[in-house]
This record gives C-alpha cells, sequence and structure tokens, in this order.
C-alpha cells in the first residue's frame, strides 16, 4: 500500500447545491437537484440551456484583507476554488496564514498543493469592448487589434485565465510554500491532482498538502464547446430531470460549475494532533482510453478497467470488498455504457451487491472539479455511514447491470472507490478506507 | 526500494531545428530561431517577432497521421518529437502488436502542455456579431448564430490542454499512467520530475515526459504584450532575447515539443537500451509570495533548487553546469543569478550558467524540457551550450554566463531549472550514466 500513510483530515467545497460541505450533503440526501436554466449568459441560442450553477457568493469572504485587491485578478474558476480551499483547512482544524495569521499550525515549506484545473476560457464581454475598436467592413481586423484592440485590454488580463492561477491565488493566500501542481486533464483533473498529492506527502516530499479542482462550465465558449461535441442534453424543459445517469432516457450532460478541496495529511501527524480522519487513501489508479474520437471514452471501458484495478490492487482488496462506488456517470449514453461495462468487468459476481451512487443527476458536470467532489461524497458518506439515493437513475438500460443505488441507505462502507475519465483519454480511480477513530 | 531512474530517449521538435542533432548542432554554432511571426498578421502588435517552428511536416515523422488530423500545433509537435524520443528508446510507436518487449501497462505519459490556439476567424467574428458596444452589453443568440454556424466540434476539442498527451497516447498505446500539468513555464521540467517519482516508486517502467506548447497566436501575444513581457526589440528579432544582458527588454516568445523517455535502470538493463544519462535529484516549490512577481529574496527558487540537490544526494559543487531559466527579462534573470549565488555561495562564479532561450527563445510549457534535452547532450559532448547576444554584461549579473559561443567543458552533473509565472518553481539534476 503506497499511500497507507495518507489520510483526509478537511473537506471544502462550493457546488450547485450549496456553499459549503454541510448543505450540499443535505441536499444529496434530500435528493434536491442544482441544475437550473443558465443565468450567467442569455443561452438562447445554445442547444442547451441549463447547467448547474453555484449559488451567490462574495469572494471578498474568502480573501484576507490585505489581498482583496487581487480579487480583480479572479476568473470565476479561482473564486470557487478559493472559497472551498478556505473551508477545507478550516474544516481540517490546521490553521493557515489565510485563516488567523497570528496561529499558524502548518509548516508553509512542508505543504503542498495539487490542483486540478480546466482551461479557463476568457470573459467574452470583458474581451468585446477591445474587440469593437478593432472592426473594418463589419469583420474583425487583426491588424486593428494589434494596434488599438490590444492596447484596450486591460494590462493583466492574462493572469485571469492561466490554469495554474488556482494553486497560485490559494497558495498565496493560505502561504503554501511546498511543491505546487496543476493537472489539466479535463473531468479526470480532480482525481488525477488527488492522487498525485498523495504520493507527494507519501514519497516524503510535503506533509499536508491542499489537493482537489475547481473549474467553471457556465461560460458562452465553453458550454459551446461541449453543445459542438454533442456531449448535452437538449432537454431544457425539466432540468431537475435532464441529467440522467445510466437510466434508458439519458441524452446527454449537463455541465456546470464547482469546487471541492481537500486537506491531506500523513497519518501518524494527524492522529498525533487528534484531528478528525475522513478516510485512508488506500489505492490511486490511472491509465488511458484509447479511442482516437478523442471526446468518447472506448466502447470497452478497457482504460478505465485498468485505473479501477490498480486502485483496488494496491488498497489489497478483492473488488467485492467495496461497499461504495461513486463512478463518473456524465449522462452521455455511449460513455456510461463504456463505464458500466469497465466497472462490471472489476467486479464480476458482486456486481449485485455493490451501491452505485452517481452525483451528476444532482451536481451537475463539473469538469475538473467533478471528480474531487466525488471524493469528497464519498468521504463524507463513510463518515456518515449513509448513501444517498440516486436520482433520475428510474430504468436501467439492458446494458448497465449495477446496483444503482436508488433508495437512501446506513451502512458501514469500509471501502469506497471512485473513478473519473476525460475526452482526450486519461483516466483515474481512488479508493478510500474507513479509518476506525 | 527506490527504482534508479535513467533517460533512453530524447526528441525535440523547436525553432532551431526538427530533430536533435540539427537542433544541437544550431546552439553549437550559437544561431538562433528568431524571426517575424508568419502564423498570423502581427505586423501592429507591439512585438511583430517570435520563434516559430518552421517546415514542420507531421507526415515526415509518423504513419499514421489520419489519427491525428485535427491536432493543435503542439499536438503536432509532440507526435515528432516522441517519434524521434520512441526510436532511439527502441519503442514501437503506431502498431497494436508491438514486439518491444514492453508492457503497455507500464507505459505511462505525463507532458506539460498548454492550451490549443482558439479558432481565431470565428472567435473574434462571434463577438463582432454580438456585441453592441453603445449598449455595452451582448447579444447572445446572434453570437451563438456564428459561433454555432462556424465553429467546428474537433477544432475546439483540441484546443484542450490534456489532448497533447492524449495523443502520445494514441500514437504508443500507452495504459500506464498518465498526466498532463500546466505549471506555466515550469510546466514541463515539474512534468520531468513527477514522472521520475512515478518510476522510483514503482508505478511505470517508462515514462514519455517533457512538454508541448505554442502560444504563438492572437490572445497570447495579446496577453503577453500586455503584461510588457515580450522584447519590443522589432528592428533586430534575432538579437531580442538576452539573457543576463544590461539591455534585455524581456523574453522571446516561441513553440515546440520536448520528449524524454525516463526508464527504471532494471528496464532499460533488461532492454538492452541505450542510456543517455540518470535522472539523479528533482526538487518543487512554490513562491506563494505575488502572482505578477518572483520572490524578491528568491525564496521559492533557492528552495527548489536545495530540495533537488538534497534529492541528488550530491553536493551542491558536484554540479558542472546549470542550464538556466534565463529568459530575459529584467526580473527573472536578476532573481535567477541571486538565487544561485545564495545556494552555491563561493562557487557561484565558478560554475557555468547558459540560457539556451537566447536561442531558441521561450517554449513556455515546453521550455524545461527541452532545455533539459540540452543538458542530455552537454554531458554526452562536454560541450556546454552559449548564451548568445550578451555583449553588454549586466554589471549586477557577474556569474559565468557562458557568453556567446559554445564552449568545451567536463560536464558530469548538469541541472535543469525553470521559473513559471505565478511562482512555480521547479529543478531537475542528472548525471552522466556510469555502470
Amino acid at each position: 500500500m503506497k499511500n497507507a500513510g495518507v489520510v483526509i483530515t478537511g473537506l471544502g467545497v462550493v457546488t450547485p447545491l450549496g456553499l459549503t460541505m454541510e448543505q450540499t450533503w443535505e441536499g444529496l440526501c434530500q435528493g434536491r437537484c442544482g441544475i437550473s436554466p443558465i443565468r450567467a449568459f442569455d443561452p438562447a441560442g445554445f442547444t442547451c440551456k441549463i447547467a448547474g450553477q453555484v449559488p451567490d457568493f462574495k469572494i471578498r469572504d474568502y480573501v484576507p484583507k490585505s489581498l482583496r485587491k487581487t480579487a480583480k485578478l479572479m476568473s470565476r474558476d479561482i473564486e470557487l476554488a478559493i472559497a472551498a480551499a478556505g473551508q477545507a483547512f478550516h474544516n481540517s482544524g490546521l490553521v493557515t496564514k489565510g485563516l488567523d495569521e497570528g496561529n499558524v499550525t502548518i509548516e508553509p515549506a512542508r505543504t503542498a498543493i495539487n490542483i486540478g484545473a480546466g482551461l479557463i476560457s476568457c470573459d467574452l464581454v470583458e474581451l468585446a469592448p477591445a474587440v469593437a475598436k478593432s472592426i473594418t467592413d463589419g469583420k474583425f481586423d487583426i491588424r486593428k487589434w494589434g494596434k488599438d484592440g490590444l492596447q484596450a485590454v486591460t494590462p493583466l488580463w492574462l493572469l485571469k485565465y492561466l490554469p495554474n492561477m488556482l494553486a497560485c491565488h490559494i497558495g498565496i493566500i493560505h502561504d503554501i510554500q511546498g511543491p505546487s501542481n496543476t493537472i489539466t486533464c479535463a473531468e479526470a483533473a480532480g482525481q488525477l491532482a488527488i492522487g498525485e498529492a498523495a504520493q507527494v506527502i507519501s514519497r516524503g516530499d510535503a506533509d499536508v498538502a491542499l489537493a482537489g479542482g475547481g473549474e467553471s462550465k457556465v461560460n458562452p465558449i465553453v458550454m459551446l464547446r461541449q453543445c459542438l461535441l454533442k456531449r448535452t442534453t437538449e432537454n431544457n424543459d425539466e432540468p431537475k430531470k435532464s441529467c440522467r445517469p445510466f437510466d434508458t432516457k439519458a441524452s446527454g450532460s449537463v455541465f456546470g460549475e464547482a469546487a471541492a478541496m481537500l486537506v491531506l495529511e500523513k497519518a501518524d501527524s494527524a492522529k498525533s494532533r487528534n484531528a478528525k480522519i475522513y478516510a485512508r487513501i488506500a489505492g490511486f489508479g490511472q491509465s488511458n482510453s484509447l479511442n482516437p474520437e478523442y471526446e468518447k471514452l472506448e466502447p470497452d471501458g478497457k482504460g478505465l478497467q485498468i485505473a479501477i484495478e490498480k486502485a483496488i490492487e494496491e488498497a489489497g482488496i478483492k473488488a467485492d470488498e467495496l461497499d461504495l462506488i461513486i463512478p463518473h456517470g456524465t449522462a452521455i449514453p455511449h460513455d456510461d455504457r463504456a463505464e458500466a461495462i469497465a466497472l462490471q468487468n472489476v467486479l464480476g459476481s458482486a456486481v449485485e451487491k455493490v451501491p452505485v451512487f452517481p452525483t451528476k443527476s444532482m451536481l451537475s458536470n463539473t469538469a475538473a472539479a467533478a471528480g474531487a467532489l466525488d471524493v469528497v461524497i464519498a468521504a463524507t458518506a463513510i463518515k456518515m455511514n449513509r448513501i444517498p439515493a440516486a436520482k433520475n437513475c428510474d430504468q436501467r438500460p439492458g446494458w448497465c447491470k449495477l446496483n444503482i443505488n436508488t433508495v437512501e441507505q446506513n451502512k458501514n462502507i469500509r471501502y469506497a472507490l471512485c473513478c473519473s475519465y476525460t475526452y482526450g483519454g486519461q483516466t483515474a480511480a481512488i479508493v478510500l478506507k474507513k479509518v476506525e477513530q | 526500494m527506490s527504482q534508479t531512474v535513467v533517460i533512453t530517449g530524447i526528441g525535440i521538435v523547436c525553432p532551431m531545428g526538427n530533430d536533435v542533432e540539427t537542433v544541437w548542432a544550431g546552439m553549437m554554432a550559437g544561431e538562433n530561431g528568431v524571426d517575424k511571426t508568419t502564423i498570423f498578421d502581427a505586423s501592429t502588435f507591439p512585438t511583430t517577432f517570435c520563434a516559430e517552428v518552421k517546415n514542420y511536416n507531421l507526415a515526415e515523422h509518423i504513419a499514421k497521421p489520419q489519427l491525428h488530423k485535427h491536432c493543435n500545433r503542439a499536438s503536432g509537435f509532440v507526435l515528432g518529437a516522441a517519434a524521434q524520443a520512441c526510436s532511439q528508446a527502441g519503442i514501437d510507436i503506431e502498431t497494436d502488436e508491438p514486439t518491444d518487449g514492453i508492457d503497455r501497462t507500464g507505459l505511462g505519459v505525463y507532458l506539460g502542455a498548454g492550451e490549443g490556439s482558439v479558432d481565431n476567424e470565428n472567435f473574434f467574428n462571434a463577438i463582432v456579431q454580438g456585441w453592441d458596444d453603445r449598449a455595452g452589453r451582448m447579444d447572445w443568440a446572434a453570437w451563438a448564430k456564428l459561433a454555432f454556424g462556424r465553429m467546428q466540434a474537433q477544432r475546439e476539442l483540441e484546443q484542450e490542454a490534456n489532448m497533447p498527451a492524449g495523443h502520445l497516447a494514441i500514437l504508443t498505446g500507452a495504459r500506464g499512467p498518465s498526466r498532463s500539468c500546466l505549471t506555466a513555464c515550469a510546466a514541463s521540467t515539474q512534468a520531468v520530475g513527477e514522472a521520475t517519482e512515478m518510476i522510483r516508486n514503482g508505478q511505470a517502467d517508462i515514462m514519455l515526459s517533457g512538454g508541448a506548447h505554442s502560444m504563438i497566436h492572437p490572445l497570447g501575444i495579446t496577453g503577453f504584450n500586455r503584461l510588457t513581457a515580450l522584447s519590443t526589440r522589432n528592428d533586430s528579432p534575432e538579437t531580442a532575447s538576452r539573457p543576463f544582458s544590461k539591455d534585455r527588454d524581456g523574453f522571446v516568445i516561441g513553440e515546440g515539443a520536448a520528449v524524454i523517455v525516463l526508464e527504471a535502470l532494471s528496464s532499460a538493463t533488461r532492454r538492452r537500451a541505450k542510456i543517455l544519462a540518470e535522472v539523479i535529484g528533482y526538487g518543487s516549490s512554490s513562491d506563494a509570495f505575488r502572482i505578477t512577481d518572483m520572490h524578491a529574496e528568491a525564496r521559492g527558487a533557492v528552495q527548489a533548487i536545495e530540495a533537488a540537490i538534497a534529492d541528488a544526494e550530491i553536493n551542491y559543487k558536484d554540479i558542472d553546469y546549470i542550464n538556466a531559466h534565463g529568459t530575459s527579462t529584467s526580473e527573472n534573470d536578476s532573481i535567477e543569478t541571486l538565487a544561485i549565488k545564495k545556494v552555491f555561495k563561493q562557487e557561484a562564479k565558478n560554475i557555468p550558467v547558459s540560457s539556451i532561450k537566447s536561442m531558441a527563445g521561450h517554449l513556455i510549457g515546453a521550455a524545461g524540457a527541452s532545455e533539459l534535452i540540452t543538458c542530455v547532450l552537454a554531458i554526452r559532448d562536454n560541450m556546454l551550450p552559449p548564451t548568445i547576444n550578451l555583449h553588454e554584461p549586466d554589471p549586477e549579473l557577474d556569474l559565468d554566463y557562458v557568453p556567446n559561443e559554445a564552449r568545451k567543458a567536463k560536464v558530469d552533473i548538469a541541472m535543469s531549472e525553470s521559473f513559471g509565472f505565478g511562482g512555480q518553481n521547479n529543478v531537475v539534476i542528472i548525471k552522466r550514466f556510469e555502470k
């Protein structure tokens, strides 16, 4: 067990179901859905007009006074990540510079950060006045842009959109001076970041790490991309029922925004400070789906299966010892089918008994945040001994043998598996183990 | 036990040439790859030049370009670089039935890679269609009409930063651990370092690591020009990248890809692969200082260098050559020099430090891995690549920057430094391999 010594001691999220983990968990248990018509822009011309949107919040509330002027350098993705990161540290009981400068308990140089981030698309409205200065005969003119338009772009514009800026802002706020990485593997990024952070700790390069993911897909250019790739549902009339993982009426994914952060810590130091331990990171696996149709998972799910098998092997268990699976479950029928095949191959006859809880019907597909959000939910389920009921999974397609958890249940969860994959091919899986305290 | 990690293949596509030997010969001759920008019309931009990859044709490097037909510039470059590196390492590519004896579940990919360019014409014209400048509002339906009508799904997909790694997996059939990271200008050094760790702890036998990036697109140049990070020496592009020079005025942006085959020594020995060097140290840190500036006392840079030296279990005096980040910006070159002085103390002036960005430009996400490749070659040939355009030394910067001409020198241990915007610092140390 390579990550035997790494445990989760803090969780923080902002999601379409709320601005805290408590609200999000309560929402899941009540079967609430965070998907609604898009508010951030008028989606009239879009094939998909709905999204999972985080309730309004003020970023000022999450940034120390001395750094407030940096708020204007924050894109939505950065704001979400900062809001979740502060909660995760607070929840862990560790004290950072950002929480209480006078009573810091982390050692900055021995603290790492590893964030899954998306390709942040720029705010088109912010760019538009500069584009307006660059028109000849009704068309964009690059020569006018170079001369006039460019000068109208705010000087620090680029820094709002570099993916590593999520980690940089969080690192500055909380004074994290150890290794910092930003994983840009789209929908697999969150779990790959958590896996790498656990390895940074287990190899001795840090004692504490903040890991997770943050992204907003509620942006016209990003939403357009997913629509063009035909990954989105066009069922806009009933937002709460539109995202249907592993269901016969599935018609595509619904995208959204969120951030989910975890504090990872060496097990012995967590124990010695009597920290609350959510779970141990017992196994991590990763591989590639090899499909030249890069936006789709391979039909047999092999690359995902390899990642799941590696994670289970590293945890030192057999598949039938799993008590909970949170799949990627995008509600894109082709991909759900391939994922179901991968999971069914891993589970064998255990497929009947292991409950599967897809979360995107309530939380939407939050891309780089999604995999981390699922790990946070699994850790909470372990702590609460409870698995919420899956929503919108009313009728399994013939190819799906998974035991979708359609009724809420209390359960002692000893081992939980989360898995994810992305267009482009990277796959990831994490096994969490309950820690008795 | 931790595995020893060696390098068994290298490949590069960069503004100095499209293969390792051409690039290295150019560097030995002190040439440079900088010229007027041709990828788009930059004639009215504050900076009108850059370092472009030239005469690159993917079909000359691989047999099945049709599997990668929509790929962006960076993905195209990384496929060519990987084809070279895999050929040298003896890794079969583009086949479902490899005969190289390598288990694909032990073969992974870790790139530091960046975004692809937006579809410029349609991206900007959709804004033109939708924006009412007087009212200051966007008509999203008008925007969407043009965008949905003209933008292409695959062209959009290929902008994602994980696509170069995805293409490499298809090329090689890699089923091992795979990631892509983007820590600005430090990304590919971080990728090599983390990939090394994966082999050390037994997650993979072989990792295709390195970087791929092209930010030579209108929004990229706009961003860097607005930050005043780029040189604007438009009347003399070839002398514009002048790291450590008194009159340096910013970096020259380049593009390209570099692939390094990292392998467990046990695997390389079993396969009888030719070993080019050993990776002995990796250090990573963050400044946690400011979004816009490096730490003024070089705190993060010093920490990363010291961590790499400690990881390598060597004395700092053992290092024969430092391949600098050396961007040709006022800030980087001063603070990097300060960091070297703090770590190497009285030895600092005796260790040659050079920046190949003077010749190749700044490959951003691909910079660190391309620079590590020159360290491999420096060890192979006992030759140091120069820092060209260094005719007016900055009195504050008084290290041995190997000015203007390549130099013969015994190199057994070389260190490559990368520092990214926002304060990520990554350092890798390699060593001549001895059985």
